[in-house]
C-alpha cells in the first residue's frame, strides 16, 4: 500500500469501479443476448433482453428432441448438435494425450541429454510453428489424400486424419514443458540413477510425479487448441455427422437459411462446458502462459 | 529374450507395413509422397536400432510429426507455386493422356440397321450391314447394366416377325447400354433407334506424340510450357496436366492488375488489422490489467473472472454469435443503435463499416490475453518505484508513462510479435465473420476488402471454381516470407536460449 495517498484516492477508486462495471456491461451483452435469444419463439423474432414470450423450442432441437408447437407442427432438429460436440471432445481429447505423451517425452530428452542438432532442432521448430497451417492446406489436402488411399483409417473425412493432424503443432508445448523440466533440479535424478535407475526410470518416477501441474496445463491448453481448431477439420470433414463443433456450428448462419435462435440454443449448449472448464483451470493456464515456454 | 523379440517384431511390422505404403505411393507415381515415407522411416530404423542414437528416440515422434505435417506441406506448398496446379490442371501427363486416348465417338460410316426378335430365351439382335448381316445370341435387356455381347456374320434373318417400334421404345435404356462386339474386335453400339454404329477411339497417338482427332482430323501437339494439349491455332484440350510454370505466378502477382491491385489492397489491409488489433488490445489490455493491480480495489477476484469471459468462450463460437448481433436488419446491436441514436449501419455490405466491427470483434475477444500478460509482467515491477514517484506527487499517467510502460514493453515486444504474427494469419475470424465480404469490384480472382492475406488465399485455392493452386501457393509462399522473417526478429528479440 502506497505511503503517500492524495485525497482524491477515493473518488478515483469509485471513478474505476464504475468504470470496471459499464465495461463488464458492455463485455456480458453478446453473451446475455445469446442466452436470451435461444428462449426466444421463432428465429428471426428481435425483442427485448427479458424474452416477453419465453419458449424451450430451440433447447428441444438443440439437444436433438423434435418439437411439437402450440398448433401441432412439428420441427425437427436441423443438425446433431450433440454429435458434433461428441466428435469434438473424442478428437481432441485423444490428440490431447497422444500430443501430451509425445511432448513429455521430447521435452524431456531437450532438457536433460546431449544430442547433435539439439539447438538446432529446438530453435528450428519454434520457427516452423509460426507459420499458419491455414496456407499448407492445399499440400496437407493432398497428402491425406494419399495416406487415404492406402491406410483407410486416415484417409479424408476422418477423425484419425483431424487427430494426427492435430500433432503437427506440438513444438509449443515441447517447449512450454521443457522450460518447467529446466526449473526442476536434475540432481534428483542423477541420484536416482547412481542407486542404479535406468534413464526411463528415473523419467518416469522421479521426474513425471514432479511435473504434474505443468502437464496439466498443457494437456487443458492442447485440448482447448483442438477443440477450436477450424480450418483443418473444415478441409479434412465433409459429411454432416462427421463435423466438428467449430465446422457444424457456422451452418446455422447461412444467409439462404438464417437459424439464428437454434444456433443461440446450440451456442449455449455446446460452448458452455468448453467456458467453465476454461474458468476454472483459468489459475494454471495463467501460470502456464507466463512461466513455461519462451520467457521475456 | 522377450523384450528381444517384442522389439524386433514391432519394428518388422512397422517397416513391413512402411515399405507397403511406400511401393503402394511409387506405383501411383507418387514420387514425392513416396521419397517422404521413405526418409521418414529409414531415420526410424535409424534411430531405433543404433544405440548411439538413444536421446533422439525420446524425440523421434515429435520430430517426424513436425516433419510430416508442418515442413513437408510447407516446401511442398512452396513448390505447387512454381505450377499451374488447379481444377483444370490436376492429372499428370500420364493420365492425361490416358483420358484422352479413353474417349471414343461414334463413326457415322460403319452402320447397322437392326431389327429385334423376342425368343424364349431372351432377345436377339439381328443386325442387316453393307457388306454383311450379324446377330447376336438371346441376350436379357431386363438388367439395365452395360453388357458386351458378341455378335457373329449370318447369312439370314432368324425365323419370327422382327418386334415394332413400341418394343423399341420400351426397352430403349437397355440397348442404350449395349455393347456389340464383332469378331475383328469392333464396338458397336445404338446411335439411333434404327441404327447401330461402330464406336472408335477418339485420339490417335502418332509417333512424335501427337493425338489426332479421327472425326476432325485436327492433330493436337503436347505442350509442355502451358500443360495442354494445342493444335496450330492454340486451340487446348482439357483436361490439361500439371507443369512447372517457373516465376509465372508471382509475376501474375505482380503485373496482372486484376489481380495485383485486390492483392496490395489486402495486403495493407492485412497490416493495418493485425497492427490495429494488437493496439487497441494492448491498450485495453494494459488499462485493465493496471486497475486490477491497483491495491485499493476490492473484489479482484470477481472482476478478473468478467474479464477473462470473452477469452474462455470458444471462439467460433462468439465469432458467430456477433455475426448475428450484427446483422443488419434483424440484428441486436443494430436494434439497440436505432434505438439510441436513429441509425442502422450496414455492417456487411459497406467496406468501412465491415472492417471497423472486424476490429470491435476482434479487440473483444483478444483483450483477456493482454491483460493476462500484462498481469504478468506487472507483477515483476518493484513497488518501491511507484512510492518513490509518490513522493514526488506524480499522478497515475506520469506512472504509467515513465515506470510501467518502459519496464514492459522489453518483455512485451517479442509477445507482440507474436500477437501480430498470429492475427496477420486470424483466419478464423474472416471465415466465419464476413467471409471477406463485401467483394472488391474488378477483381479476378476472389477478394474481399475485409479479406486477410490467409483468407484470400484459400478462397482462391478452395471456392473459386477454378482452384487455382498454383496461385494460391504462390500467395501462400508470400505469406511465409512475411511470417519467416517475423520469427526471426522475434527470436533475436526474445533472446531464446537452448
Amino acid at each position: 500500500m502506497a505511503m503517500v495517498e492524495p485525497r482524491s484516492t477515493k473518488y478515483r477508486v469509485l471513478a474505476s469501479h464504475l468504470g470496471m462495471l459499464c465495461f463488464i456491461a458492455l463485455i456480458l451483452f453478446p453473451l446475455l443476448m445469446v442466452i436470451s435469444i435461444s428462449f426466444r419463439s421463432g428465429n428471426f423474432a428481435t425483442g427485448s433482453l427479458l424474452p416477453e414470450s419465453p419458449s424451450l423450442e430451440h433447447w428441444f432441437l438443440a439437444l436433438g428432441i423434435p418439437y411439437t408447437d402450440a398448433a401441432g407442427n412439428v420441427t425437427q432438429p436441423p443438425f446433431p448438435v450433440l454429435l458434433w460436440l461428441w466428435n469434438s471432445v473424442k478428437i481432441a481429447v485423444v490428440s490431447s494425450i497422444l500430443i501430451l505423451a509425445l511432448s513429455t517425452t521430447s521435452a524431456y530428452a531437450f532438457a536433460r541429454m546431449r544430442f547433435g542438432g539439439k539447438g538446432f532442432v529446438l530453435k528450428s521448430m519454434l520457427i516452423f510453428q509460426m507459420f499458419p497451417p491455414v496456407l499448407s492446406l492445399v499440400a496437407l489436402y493432398a497428402l491425406f489424400n494419399e495416406i487415404g488411399d492406402h491406410v483407410s483409417w486416415l484417409g479424408l473425412n476422418t477423425h484419425g486424419a483431424v487427430i494426427v493432424a492435430s500433432l503437427g503443432g506440438m513444438a509449443l508445448h515441447i517447449w512450454t514443458i521443457k522450460g518447467y523440466f529446466d526449473s526442476i533440479d536434475r540432481s534428483l535424478e542423477e541420484a536416482a540413477i547412481v542407486d542404479g535407475a535406468t534413464t526411463w526410470q528415473a523419467f518416469r518416477y522421479i521426474l513425471l510425479p514432479l511435473s504434474v501441474p505443468i502437464l496439466m496445463v498443457v494437456f487443458i491448453l492442447a485440448f482447448i487448441m483442438t477443440i477450436m481448431e477450424y480450418p483443418m477439420a473444415s478441409i479434412l470433414l465433409v459429411d454432416t455427422d462427421k463435423l466438428t463443433l467449430a465446422v457444424g456450428a457456422q451452418q446455422y448462419l447461412y444467409e439462404q437459411n438464417y437459424l439464428w435462435g437454434d444456433f443461440a440454443a446450440a451456442a449455449v449448449l455446446s460452448g458452455l462446458p468448453i467456458t467453465l472448464v476454461f474458468l476454472y483451470c483459468q489459475k494454471w493456464i495463467v501460470g502456464g502462459l507466463t512461466a513455461g515456454g519462451v520467457k521475456g | 529374450m522377450t523384450r528381444n523379440i517384442l522389439k524386433w517384431g514391432l519394428l518388422a511390422i512397422v517397416v513391413g507395413l512402411a515399405l507397403y505404403l511406400i511401393l503402394a505411393l511409387y506405383a501411383q507415381r507418387e514420387f514425392v509422397f513416396a521419397m517422404l515415407f521413405l526418409v521418414l522411416t529409414a531415420s526410424a530404423v535409424f534411430v531405433f536400432v543404433d544405440r548411439r542414437m538413444y536421446a533422439h528416440r525420446y524425440i523421434y515422434p515429435a520430430v517426424a510429426g513436425m516433419t510430416l505435417f508442418v515442413i513437408f506441406p510447407l516446401m511442398y506448398t512452396v513448390g505447387i507455386g512454381f505450377t499451374n496446379y488447379s481444377a483444370s490442371n490436376l492429372l499428370s501427363f500420364d493420365r492425361v493422356q490416358e483420358n484422352l486416348l479413353g474417349r471414343t465417338y461414334q463413326s457415322e460410316s460403319v452402320r447397322y440397321g437392326y431389327e429385334l426378335y423376342q425368343t424364349d430365351t431372351g432377345y436377339v439382335i439381328y443386325l442387316e450391314g453393307q457388306h454383311q448381316n450379324l446377330q447376336s445370341p438371346p441376350v436379357s435387356l431386363d438388367s439395365g447394366d452395360a453388357e458386351s455381347v458378341p455378335v457373329l456374320p449370318v447369312s439370314s434373318a432368324p425365323q419370327g416377325e422382327p418386334l415394332g417400334m413400341r418394343e423399341i421404345i420400351k426397352n430403349r435404356k437397355s440397348l442404350g447400354v449395349l455393347k456389340l462386339e464383332t469378331e475383328d474386335g469392333r464396338q458397336l453400339t445404338m446411335v439411333g433407334l434404327r441404327d447401330f454404329g461402330a464406336i472408335q477411339p477418339l485420339y490417335e497417338m502418332s509417333e512424335n506424340g501427337a493425338l489426332t482427332n479421327q472425326r476432325t482430323g485436327v492433330t493436337y501437339f503436347p505442350n509442355h510450357d502451358t500443360g495442354f494439349y494445342q493444335n496450330a491455332e492454340g486451340e487446348r484440350l482439357t483436361p490439361g496436366w500439371t507443369v512447372n510454370t517457373g516465376w509465372d505466378n508471382y509475376e501474375k502477382v505482380i503485373t496482372d492488375p486484376t489481380i495485383s491491385g485486390p492483392f496490395l489492397q489486402i495486403f495493407a489491409w492485412t497490416l493495418v488489422f493485425s497492427v490495429g488489433t494488437v493496439i487497441f488490445t494492448l491498450i485495453l489490455g494494459l488499462l485493465l490489467a493496471n486497475l486490477l493491480q491497483w491495491d485499493q480495489i476490492r473484489g479482484k477476484g470477481f472482476y478478473r473472472t468478467m474479464f477473462i469471459l470473452p477469452y474462455a468462450v470458444p471462439a467460433f463460437i462468439s465469432i458467430l454469435v456477433f455475426k448475428g448481433l450484427f446483422n443488419q436488419n434483424f440484428g441486436e446491436i443494430n436494434l439497440v443503435l436505432e434505438n439510441l441514436f436513429g441509425v442502422r449501419p450496414d455492417w456487411f455490405s459497406d467496406p468501412t463499416m465491415a472492417r471497423s466491427m472486424l476490429l470491435i470483434v476482434n479487440t473483444w475477444l483478444g483483450y483477456p490475453y493482454m491483460m493476462l500478460l500484462c498481469m504478468g509482467l506487472l507483477q515483476a515491477i518493484p513497488r518501491d518505484l511507484y512510492e518513490a514517484s509518490a513522493m514526488d506527487g506524480a499522478g497515475p499517467i506520469n506512472n504509467l508513462m515513465n515506470i510501467t510502460f518502459p519496464l514492459m514493453i522489453k518483455p512485451l515486444a517479442p509477445l507482440l510479435i507474436a500477437s501480430f504474427a498470429f492475427n496477420f494469419n486470424n483466419f478464423v475470424l474472416i471465415a466465419l465473420l464476413t467471409g471477406g465480404a463485401p467483394d472488391i469490384i474488378g477483381a479476378s480472382t476472389p477478394a474481399g476488402t475485409t479479406d486477410l492475406l490467409v483468407s484470400y488465399t484459400y478462397r482462391i485455392a478452395f471456392q473459386d471454381s477454378g482452384q487455382n493452386f498454383g496461385l494460391a501457393a504462390a500467395i501462400a509462399t508470400v505469406i511465409f516470407v512475411v511470417v519467416g522473417a517475423l520469427s526471426l526478429i522475434n527470436l533475436k528479440l526474445s533472446k531464446v536460449k537452448v
